[in-house]
């Protein structure tokens, strides 16, 4: 009976040491994927998205708040990332004139990072985006073009 | 007891500064000149124009909660502040113009022509008159400003719906189409018949070509010549990092002021101007390298701004309220940059073009500053965050100038007395 009860803690402490770790890692590499999401924001969207995701009045819709960036459909904004997006569209009511760039160089890794970042920055509090989200997202729109 | 005095100070202090700060509005003006809001948080006011009798027409960017783009604002009572305003037309856009009983207003592809009655009241507000239709409208820079000559001629803006006519807009790598295609359709000034209907590009003219886009046009009645303000192009380190820096990208194109007569090409999209080469450059997606210099046929710009800020308007001021150095001269809107991140933006505020017989003397001076509300005048980083954003500009029969926001949509007036 004693020995018994050694043994489950045993087993259930190896169980948490390895679910703590697993968490952490998880963390660790959510925060590196926000810290190169950030990067890459940085030095292809914040120049008309702000740095506030506030965006520019009738030019370049907000990112903060949006309810887009914030919503169920990645494979969507993925797709924006990745071709730009140039279309007569009201985004949460409003139109914007400018055309976004398309990043056809930024590969799925980078796409998934950058979408994570502006989901989780300013009052933005929505799921990460996985390569494999973005992978999918990717060939279904191959497909459609095709 | 000393506490609650202590309070009531505080509240007394709170208050005063309060008041201090909304002395003119908010905005920094020249000495002797005062400023008050003639009205508030109509609608993004893009340009506005004033009738024979003093009443003031803006047109809005996009109709307003009422759902009107067009609005009519009088000042009944005569102290300073709008006290009746309507308004009506559904359509988007920039332009607006009085000449004579007629008021002019551009939707994004189309010029229309209301009557003004004696009271300056629009005889036909649902059953405008088509000047002009079918011009292209592709989103990017798709306002179409208008102004008039001292005849019926007017001259519409139709912007390229392009930053740099690259192959791929606004694309990595994609290089600049030679010849530029869009020249034959955008891209700059088209002159009409402004009292003939139903034109469209066949009736017009080209009047002016290699302007990306003019928000900002006017007629020097002094030397009966048209004025231009253009946007200049964008993104330079985005596309080319190896060969500008963000800095330099914040400094780079010019905002460029012209002079132009007809049949001049201001360049756009093959050079830029640089102004602290004084030059013309080549653009990179023309095979530029930040300092090869374009061809001597392009237009010289009679006035270069710092890059980015947005020229939105031009009126030369013929009035004689305002000290007589302003006489003749041109004031000159900049509603502010975004383009400039990750550093600082730029403009928000109305400059002065001095002129001396005829000419523009190549300076130009912050007149009117502080639309943007922001704490001590610090520098806005984010342009969402701008409180207002001058825009619209006209003269009213006073010799006072007003002033419109495209962001809520405040009108300020602004005056002088000695
Ligand atoms: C040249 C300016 C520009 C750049 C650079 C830019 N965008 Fe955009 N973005 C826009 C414009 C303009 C739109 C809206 C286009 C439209 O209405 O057709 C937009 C739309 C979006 C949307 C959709 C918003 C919604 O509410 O549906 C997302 C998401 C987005 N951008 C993210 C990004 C990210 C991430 C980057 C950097 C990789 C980026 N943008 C770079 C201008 C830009």
């Amino acid at each position: 009976m004693k020995n018994f009860s050694i043994t489950v803690s045993i087993n259930g402490f190896i169980k948490f040491a390895l679910l703590f770790c697993f968490l952490v890692l998880t963390q660790w590499c959510n925060a590196q994927n926000k810290i190169n999401g950030k990067k890459i924001f940085e030095t292809r969207c914040l120049v008309c998205h702000q740095s506030d995701g506030g965006g520019v009045p009738n030019m370049n819709p907000p990112l903060d708040g949006a309810t887009n960036v914030n919503g169920k459909d990645i494979a969507r904004l993925v797709n924006i990332i990745r071709n730009g997006y140039d279309e007569r569209v009201a985004l949460d009511g409003m139109y914007y004139n400018n055309a976004m760039t398309a990043n056809p160089d930024l590969k799925e890794d980078a796409i998934a990072d950058v979408l994570t970042y502006v989901r989780n920055s300013w009052s933005n509090k929505a799921g990460a985006v996985t390569i494999s989200q973005v992978k999918a997202a990717l060939l279904k729109n191959k497909a459609v073009k095709k | 007891m000393k506490k609650q005095i202590q309070l009531v100070s505080i509240a007394l202090f709170a208050f005063c500064m309060s008041v201090i700060a909304q002395e003119n509005a908010g905005l920094k003006l020249p000495e002797g000149f005062k400023a008050n809001l003639y009205a508030n948080n109509i609608g993004g006011a893009r340009h506005i124009a004033i009738t024979k009798s003093g009443v003031v027409f803006a047109k809005l960017n996009n109709p307003n909660k009422e759902g009107n783009a067009i609005i009519r604002l009088e000042d009944a009572n005569n102290d300073g502040v709008a006290d009746k305003i309507n308004g009506f037309a559904k359509f988007s856009g920039t332009g607006i113009f009085v000449k004579g009983n007629s008021l002019y207003a551009s939707s994004n592809e189309a010029v229309f022509k209301y009557e003004l009655n004696s009271k300056d009241e629009v005889v036909n507000p649902l059953t405008p008159l088509t000047i002009v239709s079918g011009l292209l409208d592709r989103r990017q820079h798709n306002s179409k400003s208008i102004t008039f000559d001292m005849a019926n001629n007017i001259y519409v803006n139709i912007g390229a719906y392009s930053n740099a006519c690259q192959e791929k807009d606004r694309t990595p790598g994609s290089q600049g189409m030679m010849p530029c295609p869009i020249l034959d359709s955008a891209g700059g000034i088209w002159k009409f018949d402004g009292t003939k209907e139903n034109q469209t590009y066949k009736d017009g003219k080209r009047y002016a070509t290699g302007l990306r886009n003019v928000l900002g046009l006017d007629w020097n009645t002094e030397t009966n010549k048209l004025y231009v303000a253009q946007h200049g192009r964008d993104q330079l380190n985005s596309f080319y990092p190896n060969l500008y820096t963000d800095a330099q990208n914040a400094e780079l194109p010019a905002e460029t002021f012209y002079e132009i007569n007809e049949g001049d090409n201001a360049g756009w999209p093959y050079v830029y101007y640089d102004p602290s080469q004084h030059k013309k450059i080549v653009s990179p997606e023309y095979g530029g390298d930040s300092k090869k210099e374009g061809s001597a046929e392009f237009k010289e710009p009679a006035v270069a701004f710092p890059a980015h800020m947005a020229p939105m308007a031009v009126l030369f001021y013929t009035g004689n309220q305002f000290p007589a150095k302003y006489k003749n001269g041109a004031f000159i809107s900049f509603h502010g940059s975004w383009n400039r991140a990750p550093l600082p933006q730029e403009g928000f505020f109305v400059a002065f073009i001095p002129f001396k017989n005829g000419k523009a003397t190549g300076e130009w001076e912050i007149f009117a500053n502080g639309f943007a509300g922001t704490e001590n005048g610090a520098k806005v980083t984010n342009t969402g965050k701008a409180k207002a954003r001058p825009c619209g500009l006209a003269q009213g029969l006073d010799g006072s100038i007003y002033v419109s926001d495209d962001n809520k949509g405040a009108i300020f007036k602004i005056s002088y007395s000695k």
